[in-house]
């Protein structure tokens, strides 16, 4: 009987198995590119990465041997220019930030023990953005029509059509297609972090990396917004030659340099964190010990997350700001210098405490550490504003930049790379191959940027793409350029190991390293993530919990089935990760690929003004993504529950608060609402500077916008009202409500747009009325969208797929009207009191 | 009424004193930045924008302070040590006091840090 009882739960077992195996499957052929898999999107995102980061490399090479001897005619001035622009924007842009969102989709769910990232299409889509956006921009050099401004595109240069042609445009909108893709992975690492942890891991047991990548998150939102609407304004003033940069009709190009820093600065942190977060998993493992001062390590995270927005200025030191501003920045600047020692401090003791192994990726790390502490020693005697002065502009800054981002982000990255490596395909990488590229690669490193800190002293200025024989600098240039191939060989060593074949190589153990943490019981064969979600106990759930591994694989936590064909996960509490949701995410898909190449179609047509070919992509993008709304979210599911194994049984739809979808709105919108922000902070900027910021022209007509404010702040009372009635299940009255707050938003908009068009403010006059037209067209095209969302709704109800308990649309759309009530309040009052109160 | 806030169950208080040292920082730098680019505007010295910078400062370190005692209170006054790795809701809370409390440390002496300036500079030199 027993006997029988065994053999029939073994073969349901076995029938469990193959059908969550069936629901994660890849598709085969040329399919498998239609995958949304956290493990693919993560290991394309990451080998693109680092493909552009090898690219980026060569031109380096490349701007190396050009500099090895005094009056060299290797490259042209012009190729010089292209091949710095493109270094820097490439180094910055598409291999560090990137990078870490890819090691981020592939690391977090197993870490956190889910099964996939909450919105896998939002992934797939953020991937697709970036390599379209990256290749047009990589691309460009071999047309001769890369940006050749510099990585951070300096106005008025920059905004001259004469010296940086077309390039400038397609740093601007590759770009600003790539922003919008790290944006998107903001918000799928926020809600995963937060929401999506296996239960029982509260928030004191949580990874550090998690940790971190929560706060990288929430930095990003702050940081990139600001610079895209620098863009935005960058991109108006060259396509349509609205005066924003331009000192002759009232602009400044200095506004520019803000936004670029506002976000440039907190951006070399977006970047450090991660790379800091992958040695706060390495050093416990080969520390065979629990991390010392897991409290201090988040009180670093966190504080560099904040003070990192306070040195921006930092960078702007030599553009004659009063000194009191300067010594704002500098203090902070010092004061960074606190939370980031805390880390390295925290690293030390817990190698003191524990027994140190040192493997290859503890001697990337250690040597990346060393490297990064004299890359920070050397910060701090830029951030003093005298010293900076001098240094400004010199090698001094490049070996500078170079320290830092080398031995704080290149370093750790590839000692995740030997870490991690056998995730990817159950085999490790050649320890022996390893140690060589460390050293060629450390002393190589050194030898190529230590002497910059000397030719920079001696007054070598960054960016000249030859020097004369007799000022002392050429010695020192040889030596970079020898360093410079010596590190590169280093590099090709670690690429030639992951691409050696490794067919013969016997499959490795699950967790070669002994580590602690939940990615380590991960199957590279397996898409599932993890067999069943466990619940976890521990910081270090495989040093504790010590049958954790057996009892996942066999299938006796959370969700180890998938009965009705959905990929499933869990959603958690914040604090405490207790389970409250199962969560239903979209599968394989075209619908991203499509919706990333038309939305990335639009942006390279508008580079060379094909405008019929920019509609037509910008209507197929906009129908791909009503089509994945539609078809893949806020589904109402056959049941209201389902028993999710161990005895509990979870809802399968939640709206507001509690829903995913809810929260990925509030976190996008406050991206959105930060680029409001650096659009009004653009406009007091200019009253700052100008005696009279209006240069006598007529400001918007004050009536029209305050009608414009009070019927945007109707709209938004009329969608509340809606959401209301339609929980009392007053469908009716909630349906006319929609159509009413869409006709007001048309009214709204109108009036909006009345204010400024009845006086004739032309915004090619003077930055006044630019500025104006700018937030004015901001709330507009929110109104817009806003529209589209009632419209969206009302079709959803009418479908029947929005309904009195199924409100999440709803929701997520009075949320949207809630940031959009502040925009267009503020805006309008702004535009048509603020003169007449001056 | 009460004057000292209840404990309450959040990851937001995490964030209050970073948070206090920003707005500290926004006001430092826009009051200053504002006033050297239109000081007829109020009609008022320099020695005023200090003394603003000043009695910003005192607030600011002020409300760092109260969070500081909150997280203490949070972090059970000091009685458990770290690590804070049990997995009880109590250890999460131990957990996120002390956190909170380093994050205090930390934001007072930035908000020292940036007021600094103020302490040296008697004019809008460029």
């Amino acid at each position: 009987m027993s006997a029988a009882v065994k053999e029939r739960s073994r073969e349901e077992y076995k029938a469990q198995e193959e059908r969550l195996r069936t629901v994660w499957a890849n598709p085969t052929g040329w399919r498998y590119w239609t995958s949304v898999n956290n493990f693919q999107i993560g290991l394309w995102y990451g080998s693109a990465a680092f493909a552009f980061m090898l690219f980026a490399g060569a031109l380096a090479l490349l701007m190396r041997l050009q500099l090895a001897v005094p009056d060299n005619d290797f490259l042209s001035a012009e190729f010089f220019n292209q091949a710095f622009t493109l270094h820097g924007t490439v180094m910055m842009f598409l291999f560090a930030v990137p990078i870490f969102e890819a090691v981020a989709i592939f690391l977090l769910p197993p870490m956190l023990g889910a099964r996939e990232m909450p919105f896998p299409r939002l992934g797939a889509f953020s991937f697709w953005s970036f390599f379209l956006g990256g290749i047009f921009v990589c691309g460009s050099i071999f047309f001769n029509a890369a940006p050749s401004t510099g990585w951070f595109m300096y106005p008025p240069l920059a905004t001259d059509k004469e010296f940086s042609g077309i390039g400038a445009d397609i740093w601007l909108l590759g770009l600003s297609f790539i922003e919008v893709a790290s944006i998107a992975a903001a918000v799928e690492l926020i809600v995963g972090i937060m929401k999506c942890r296996a239960p029982g891991m509260r928030i004191n047991l949580m990874p550090l990396f998690a940790w971190y990548l929560l706060i990288v998150a929430g930095m990003i939102l702050f940081a990139f917004p600001p610079l895209i609407a620098g863009d935005l304004l960058f991109e108006m003033e060259r396509m349509f030659d609205w005066p924003f940069f331009d000192a002759a009709r009232g602009g400044d190009p200095l506004l520019w340099q803000h936004l670029f820093w506002i976000f440039g600065h907190p951006e070399v942190y977006i970047i450090f964190l991660p790379a800091i977060a992958l040695m706060a998993m390495i050093v416990p493992t080969f520390s065979q010990r629990p991390i010392v001062g897991y409290s201090w390590i988040v009180l670093a995270a966190v504080g560099t997350g904040f003070l990192s927005f306070g040195l921006w200025v930092h960078h702007m030191f030599a553009t004659g700001l009063p000194q009191i501003s300067l010594a704002f920045f500098s203090a902070a600047s010092e004061a960074v210098a606190i939370p980031t020692g805390v880390q390295i401090f925290v690293f030390i003791a817990t190698m003191l405490a524990g027994r140190v192994i040192f493997s290859t990726p503890m001697l990337f790390g250690a040597g990346g550490l060393a490297i990064f502490v004299i890359g920070g020693l050397t910060g701090v005697m830029v951030a003093l504003a005298p010293f900076d002065w001098q240094a400004h502009d010199t090698y001094f800054v490049v070996a500078h930049l170079h320290y830092v981002l080398i031995g704080g982000m290149l370093f750790p990255v590839v000692a995740g790379l030997y870490y991690y490596y056998p995730l990817i395909d159950a085999k490790q990488l050649s320890d022996r191959l390893g140690r060589l590229a460390f050293w060629l690669m450390f002393c190589g490193f050194n030898i190529a940027f230590f002497p910059m800190h000397l030719s920079g002293l001696r007054g070598m200025p960054r960016r000249v793409f030859t020097y004369p024989t007799e000022i002392g600098w050429d010695w020192l240039n040889l030596i970079s350029t020898a360093g410079a191939f010596i590190f590169a060989a280093g590099v090709l060593v670690v690429v030639l190991d992951v691409l050696r074949p490794k067919h013969r190589q016997p499959r490795g153990e699950l967790n070669p390293w002994n580590a602690g943490t939940l990615e380590w019981i991960s199957e590279p064969e397996e898409n599932w993530g993890v067999r069943s979600i466990p619940i976890v106990r521990s910081r270090y759930p495989l040093w504790d919990q010590k049958d954790l591994a057996r009892k996942v694989n066999e299938g006796r936590y959370y969700l180890p089935d998938a009965e009705e064909g959905w990929r499933e996960g869990l959603v958690t509490s914040v604090l405490d990760a207790e389970p409250i949701q199962v969560l239903r995410v979209g599968g394989t898909s075209y619908v991203t690929i499509v919706s990333a190449l038309s939305l990335g179609a639009a942006f390279i047509a508008l580079t060379f003004h094909w405008w019929i070919a920019t509609a037509l992509a910008a209507i197929i993008c906009f129908c791909a993504v009503i089509y994945w709304l539609w078809t893949g979210t806020g589904e109402i599911p056959e049941k209201p529950e389902k028993n999710v194994g161990l005895g509990l049984s979870l809802p399968l739809y939640a709206s507001g608060p509690d829903s995913v979808g809810w929260w990925a709105m509030f976190i996008t919108m406050v991206g959105d609402g930060t680029a409001f922000a650096s659009l009004v902070f653009g406009y007091f900027f200019y009253w700052t500077i100008h005696a009279d910021f209006t240069a006598g022209i007529a400001g918007p007509d004050a009536v029209w916008s305050l009608v414009a404010a009070i019927l945007f702040a109707a709209a938004w009372g009329l969608m509340v009202a809606a959401r209301t009635f339609n929980r009392r299940g007053a469908t009716a009255a909630m349906r006319g409500l929609l159509v009413l707050s869409l006709l007001t938003t048309v009214g709204a908009s109108a009036a909006g747009l009345a204010g400024p068009w009845s006086p004739g403010m032309e915004p090619t006059r003077h930055v006044y009325p630019a500025i104006v037209w700018i937030l004015v067209l901001w709330v507009l095209a929110h109104g817009a969208v806003g529209t589209v969302m009632q419209a969206y709704c009302l079709a959803r109800s009418l479908a029947g797929r929005l309904t009195p308990k199924h409100d999440m649309d709803l929701g997520n759309v009075v949320l949207y009207w809630h940031f959009l009530l502040v925009t267009a309040v503020i805006t309008f009052t702004i535009i048509g009191l603020f003169p007449a109160a001056m | 009424m009460r004057l000292i806030p209840k404990q309450i169950e959040t990851l937001w208080t995490l964030f209050t004193a970073p948070v206090v040292w920003a707005a500290h920082f926004l006001v430092c730098y826009l009051g200053a930045a504002i006033y050297c680019a239109k000081p007829e505007l109020v009609g008022l010295s320099f020695s005023a924008v200090r003394a603003g910078i000043a009695a910003a400062t005192v607030i600011a370190l002020s409300l760092i302070a109260l969070s500081a005692w909150l997280a203490w209170r949070q972090w059970g006054f000091g009685t458990d040590d770290p690590p804070h790795d049990d997995p009880t809701r109590r250890d999460r809370t131990l957990f996120q006091g002390f956190a909170t409390l380093l994050l205090s440390g930390l934001s007072f002496i930035a908000v020292i840090f940036t007021a600094m300036p103020a302490l040296f500079l008697t004019e809008c030199i460029r």
